[in-house]
């Protein structure tokens, strides 16, 4: 860890200006000289690493007041970026009507974790690419562009099999975006020029050719809230990992369905575990429209999932393990009494 | 888990609560790097990025320039210091890969440079600023990696003497009725004791004192001036808590030398606490083994041949090896049976104990393949077991001192439900899981090493017994209060216990499960001598004082005809009669067998340990039975292991409630390392990739369900005069292989490699 200025927000605008004022010139905000603080889970970790090394860290937490509430109420659902990943899923009517949601948030890290740690910050989180946490492999283009990929060829059986690049093979780690990603959420940003929202699923950028830049956020921008259009009790999110609590998915899957008289009339699907950023899975949606669900449809939709899958030396398991978790989800979401 | 202590059985201790343990609940226990100290200075390692190669020299100006670095500590400024012996060579270190002396790189992770500052954040700082330039050479990582090289273990490691063999396996497996052969590799794993690899160095003058997690201060005591080329009296380990060890502090690393080095040299005390990851290259780990066991059996089940092989990775510097064939070729009755160990040298740290070390990997691959020869003679497991049951081990016909194992296997059999079990593969399942049940046999022999002890018992029943013995979490302070307790007679409350400091009087090493027998004796001893003295005073006449050596305790009355007739010593009497207010007794203790040098060797760090299957004319061996439930999700192939029962007989149980303790957290490491724990090297670099606690897998709360340990009553004569065997090393043995054996009943589908992942997993 390096020395480092600390400065309290009190309102967003005083954020956004103290975020701008030290931002970076390019457009990797991951490595820009002033990051916000909020839960701090991921960004104290990788600081005491020294993979990240700000000089100025903007606490946010002030901001709570504002940018934290639960909001189920009305037609859409609002989440407050800086509402606990704990508070959320404990939430009653988040559990009724988005199980989704409620799910990706328990099932995510550990209690201590999920008591401090942020929606807002739980979509920034970090990969957990060994080779990227380690400053003392120089390969890892993420964090040191154009160094190489140390990950490619190594030990890589976390990595993504969905979304990589020949620079880049890195998992998104997250849960919870898997939701946002199916429900069609919308991120609402705070920035120099006020709020602007757009689709959840255009937050995040695939590795390319610039693994170092993970998210189409302007410097000085905050996340401030999420919003999920529609109901959707029937929803399931399964998570496929080496232990039974306090782990990453080796593989998962957000479902929601919405069915009608045995018909499938909507239906959506998102991975985690296996692809390099929060990850809808459009192709199996199609499939599975206007169906009756059987398991054979649910084998074709989770096929239609991985077909542009493709594995390396460690990771190709999680090719037939994700169709597996796609297709066991949808049987689950199909038949779950609401 | 909330279930009340165990009741006591036939021979067993009372189940008294933890002696420390309020202080370690509240945060009173002072662990290595929680000891105050004047004004220290703070250390941060660098370590090496490359496995093999040479530093081509170091940037520094960066890190010096961080405000508050007072050194930084290269190979060019070192402080100079003597050679590092091996343990097994009559020396005190683990490795004898000495950092800091040349450019030379042997291992990942080795100690390259040491930041010294006024704080701990300025010396991280400036650590993460060195920049080093290197010139790499591929290493070899592993089995499988060009440039290792193979040779057999006898010849190279001192400690490993033979290859057991006896009768003609080759011909006997020729003719057997049903024949197994089955290879099977257990991976590296790291012991990640919670307190970190801390060493804190205080000079006063010409001495030095050393906080470290230990688990032999003697040992670390006299390495460490041994490498300063000092006088050993001139170095103190003080460790009152050790938080954790499991064989990772049994030898000297390098970094207390170089630590005490640059504390002399900058006249001022030096703390340094490496992190989690470095904890993986500056100190030891269990080597990956690969094993080829071939079984010949007639068709009723008896074993009529046996071979274990088995192959270990060890540094190119030194021959470590745990050579498990001298437990797994005398398990069981077999009257042809052969065995080899060899050692691969790769470019890795040297490799050392890890709780159960030999039998850990080694009974992993004999009792997979018992369970494949059950499966093969259509025969329960447990069956299998009982019919090569046997009194004597087969290969130097040597009586058991005593042996419970098919005891253990029916009592846990019965807790367990073993009856209840269908016996075809994928015949048991719970909605999406598919059920299956697995045992496996364990053992762990029985050792004993010198000790000394000395004990103070004042007028008013109050006691004090230091002994430089070890709490690496085991209840060592416990068992030694209740012996010395019992012993003299005196209520436990009034017994204090002074362990962890080389400055008291010496112990073996906590290793090798030997503490408990090792220090209670010498303890018992020392009260005994106690009671003489007390006896004499008051009974002058010897025909009573002969009648006084078999009263329990001072306070207690005779329990013996012969002692019958006198009635229990009055304290306050006897300390009149002798005119003095306080006695105080120092005794050393060997087991029967320990060599000539025995009491020398305990005072310069060297513990000979005597016992398993190198008695004279018997084999002294804990057992033990375990069963798993094991459930694999028919989706996800996730594996998870709700359920583990296991029974016990370790001759007497000093504590019920801490053995309990040490055997439950035995069954669960041992699920551990079937399911979970792995260090990942990679292949190319030869670097250990997931060295933290997140990627390091052990379990959570969540993976642990029901745990039950049966403690089983056992009386043993013949092995030390607590009649107590180690149980420290018991429980987190076979553990992988019944779980391998219920993945088997689960899935059909046989798992010869550690850890079992989903992905190894076909249903």
């Amino acid at each position: 860890m390096r020395p480092f200025s600390y400065q309290r927000a009190t309102a967003p605008d005083m954020a956004v200006q103290a975020l701008s004022a030290a931002a970076a010139v390019n457009n990797s905000l991951t490595q820009a000289t002033a990051q916000p603080l909020a839960g701090g889970t991921t960004l104290i970790d990788l600081m005491k690493l020294d993979v990240m090394r700000p000089a100025a860290i903007v606490d946010i937490n002030p901001l709570a007041q504002g940018w934290s509430a639960i909001d189920p109420g009305g037609e859409n659902l609002r989440l407050g970026a800086l509402a606990k990943m704990s508070d959320v899923a404990a939430h009653e009517e988040i559990q009724r009507s988005y199980p989704v949601i409620a799910n990706s948030l328990k099932l995510a890290a550990s209690a201590q974790l999920r008591n401090m740690a942020t929606l807002g910050g739980n979509v920034m989180q970090r990969t957990r690419c060994s080779y990227f946490r380690d400053v003392s492999y120089e390969n890892c283009n993420k964090r040191n562009p154009g160094s190489g990929c140390a990950a490619m060829d190594g030990v890589n059986r976390m990595h993504a099999v969905l979304g990589t690049s020949d620079q880049c093979i890195a998992t998104y780690p997250g849960d919870f975006a898997q939701a946002l990603i199916a429900l069609d959420a919308t991120v609402e940003l705070t920035g120099r020029s006020g709020t602007r929202s757009m689709p959840f699923s255009e937050l995040h950028k695939a590795p390319g050719n610039t693994p170092d830049i993970e998210t189409i956020l302007q410097p000085g921008e905050l996340i401030s809230a999420f919003v999920v259009p529609g109901r959707w009790p029937r929803s399931v999110y399964l998570k496929a990992r080496d232990r039974q609590s306090y782990e990453f998915a080796l593989s998962s899957a957000a479902v929601a369905l919405d069915v009608q008289d045995g018909t499938i009339k909507d239906a959506r699907v998102a991975l985690g575990g296996v692809a390099t950023v929060p990850w809808r899975a459009r192709e199996a949606e199609a499939l599975l429209k206007g169906q009756k669900f059987d398991d054979g449809l649910a084998e074709r939709a989770a096929d239609a999932a991985f077909a542009d899958a493709r594995g390396r030396q460690h990771n190709s398991f999680k090719i037939a393990l994700g169709k597996r978790v796609v297709a066991r989800a949808l049987q689950q979401a199909v038949t779950m009494e609401i | 888990m909330n279930a009340a202590a165990p009741e006591p059985k036939a021979n067993m201790g009372q189940p008294v609560p933890r002696y420390d343990a309020a202080a370690k609940v509240t945060g009173r226990a002072t662990y290595g790097s929680d000891m105050p100290m004047d004004n220290p200075a703070y250390a941060f390692l660098v370590t090496s990025a490359i496995a093999r190669g040479r530093i081509n020299g170091f940037d520094l100006d960066d890190a010096r320039r961080v405000r508050g670095v007072i050194d930084i500590v290269t190979y060019e400024n070192a402080p100079k210091l003597k050679e590092a012996k091996l343990f097994s060579n009559g020396g005190y270190a683990g490795t004898t890969i000495q950092p800091l002396k040349s450019t030379d790189i042997a291992h990942e992770g080795e100690i390259i440079a040491v930041v010294v500052a006024e704080s701990y954040e300025a010396a991280r700082e400036a650590a993460n600023r060195v920049k080093v330039s290197y010139t790499a050479v591929a290493p070899s990582a592993s089995f499988d990696s060009p440039g290792t090289t193979k040779a057999a273990a006898k010849g190279q490691n001192a400690q490993f003497k033979e290859d057991p063999q006896v009768g003609d396996f080759a011909k006997a497996f020729d003719e057997a009725e049903v024949k197994l052969t089955a290879s099977y590799d257990t991976p590296t794993q790291h012991h990640n004791p919670m307190e970190l690899f801390s060493t804190s160095c205080v000079w006063m003058g010409d001495d030095l004192v050393i906080y470290e997690p230990s688990q032999y201060v003697y040992g670390l005591k006299n390495g460490v001036a041994e490498q300063l080329g000092i006088d050993a009296d001139k170095v103190r380990v003080v460790n009152p808590y050790v938080g954790g060890g499991f064989g990772s502090r049994g030898s000297m690393t390098p970094r207390t030398a170089i630590i005490a080095g640059i504390a002399r040299r900058l006249n001022r005390p030096i703390k340094l606490v490496p992190t989690r990851d470095q904890g993986f290259t500056i100190a030891t780990y269990r080597a990956e083994t690969r094993h080829e066991i071939k079984l010949g059996a007639s068709r009723d089940g008896r074993l009529v041949a046996l071979r274990h092989e088995g192959a270990e990775v060890s540094s190119r510097a030194d021959a470590y090896c745990v050579g498990g064939t001298k437990t797994t070729t005398r398990l069981y009755a077999c009257p042809n049976v052969d065995s080899l160990v060899s050692i691969v040298r790769a470019d890795r740290n040297t490799p050392g104990f890890m709780r159960s070390p030999p039998e850990v990997p080694y009974l992993f691959a004999l009792e997979s393949a018992m369970d494949e020869l059950a499966v093969k003679l259509n025969m329960d497991p447990v069956e299998l077991r009982r019919i090569n049951d046997t009194t004597n081990e087969p290969i130097g016909g040597k009586p058991y001192t005593s042996r419970s194992l098919m005891a253990c296997f029916d009592e846990a059999a019965k807790a367990f439900g073993w009856s209840e079990r269908s016996a075809a593969p994928k015949s048991m399942s719970d909605g999406d899981w598919l059920i299956g049940y697995g045992c496996a046999a364990t053992c762990y022999p029985t050792q004993m090493a010198p000790s000394a002890a000395r004990v103070r018992l004042q007028r008013d029943g109050r006691t004090r017994v230091e002994i430089a013995g070890h709490e690496i979490g085991t209840g060592a302070y416990t068992v030694i209060a209740q012996t010395a307790s019992e012993r003299l007679g005196v209520p436990l409350e009034k017994v204090a216990v002074f362990i962890g400091d080389s400055d008291l009087p010496p112990a073996p090493v906590a290793g090798g499960s030997n503490s408990t027998a090792s220090t209670c004796s010498a303890v018992m001893m020392v009260c005994d001598q106690i009671r003489q003295k007390l006896f004499k005073a008051v009974m002058p006449n010897e025909s009573l004082t002969d009648k006084a050596k078999e009263t329990v305790g001072l306070g207690q009355a005779p329990t013996t005809q012969a002692a019958k007739s006198d009635r229990p010593l009055d304290l306050e009497k006897a300390f009149d009669a002798l005119g003095a207010g306080v006695v105080e007794e120092y005794g050393e203790w060997k087991p029967d067998g320990a060599p000539l040098d025995s009491f020398k060797a305990m005072h310069s760090g060297h513990a000979r340990l005597v016992g398993g299957h190198q008695m004279k004319d018997k084999i002294a061996y804990a057992f033990g039975a375990e069963f798993v439930e094991v459930r694999v999700n028919r989706f996800t192939h996730e594996i998870r292991a709700p359920r583990l029962v296991g029974a016990f007989a370790a001759g007497r149980i000093m504590n019920p409630r801490t053995a309990r303790s040490q055997l439950m957290g035995g069954l669960i490491w041992g699920m551990s390392s079937a399911l979970l724990e792995a260090t990942e090297i990679d292949e190319r670099t030869a670097r250990y990739v997931n060295d933290n606690f997140a990627d390091y897998l052990v379990p959570v709360n969540a993976d642990v369900g029901g745990v039950e340990v049966i403690l089983l009553s056992e009386q043993d004569d013949h092995i030390n005069p607590t009649g107590a065997k180690g149980l420290g090393e018991l429980a987190n043995v076979g553990t992988n292989a019944a779980i391998c054996n219920a993945i088997y009943h689960a899935t059909g589908q046989r798992i010869r490699k550690l850890p079992v992942r989903l992905e190894n997993i076909e249903v």
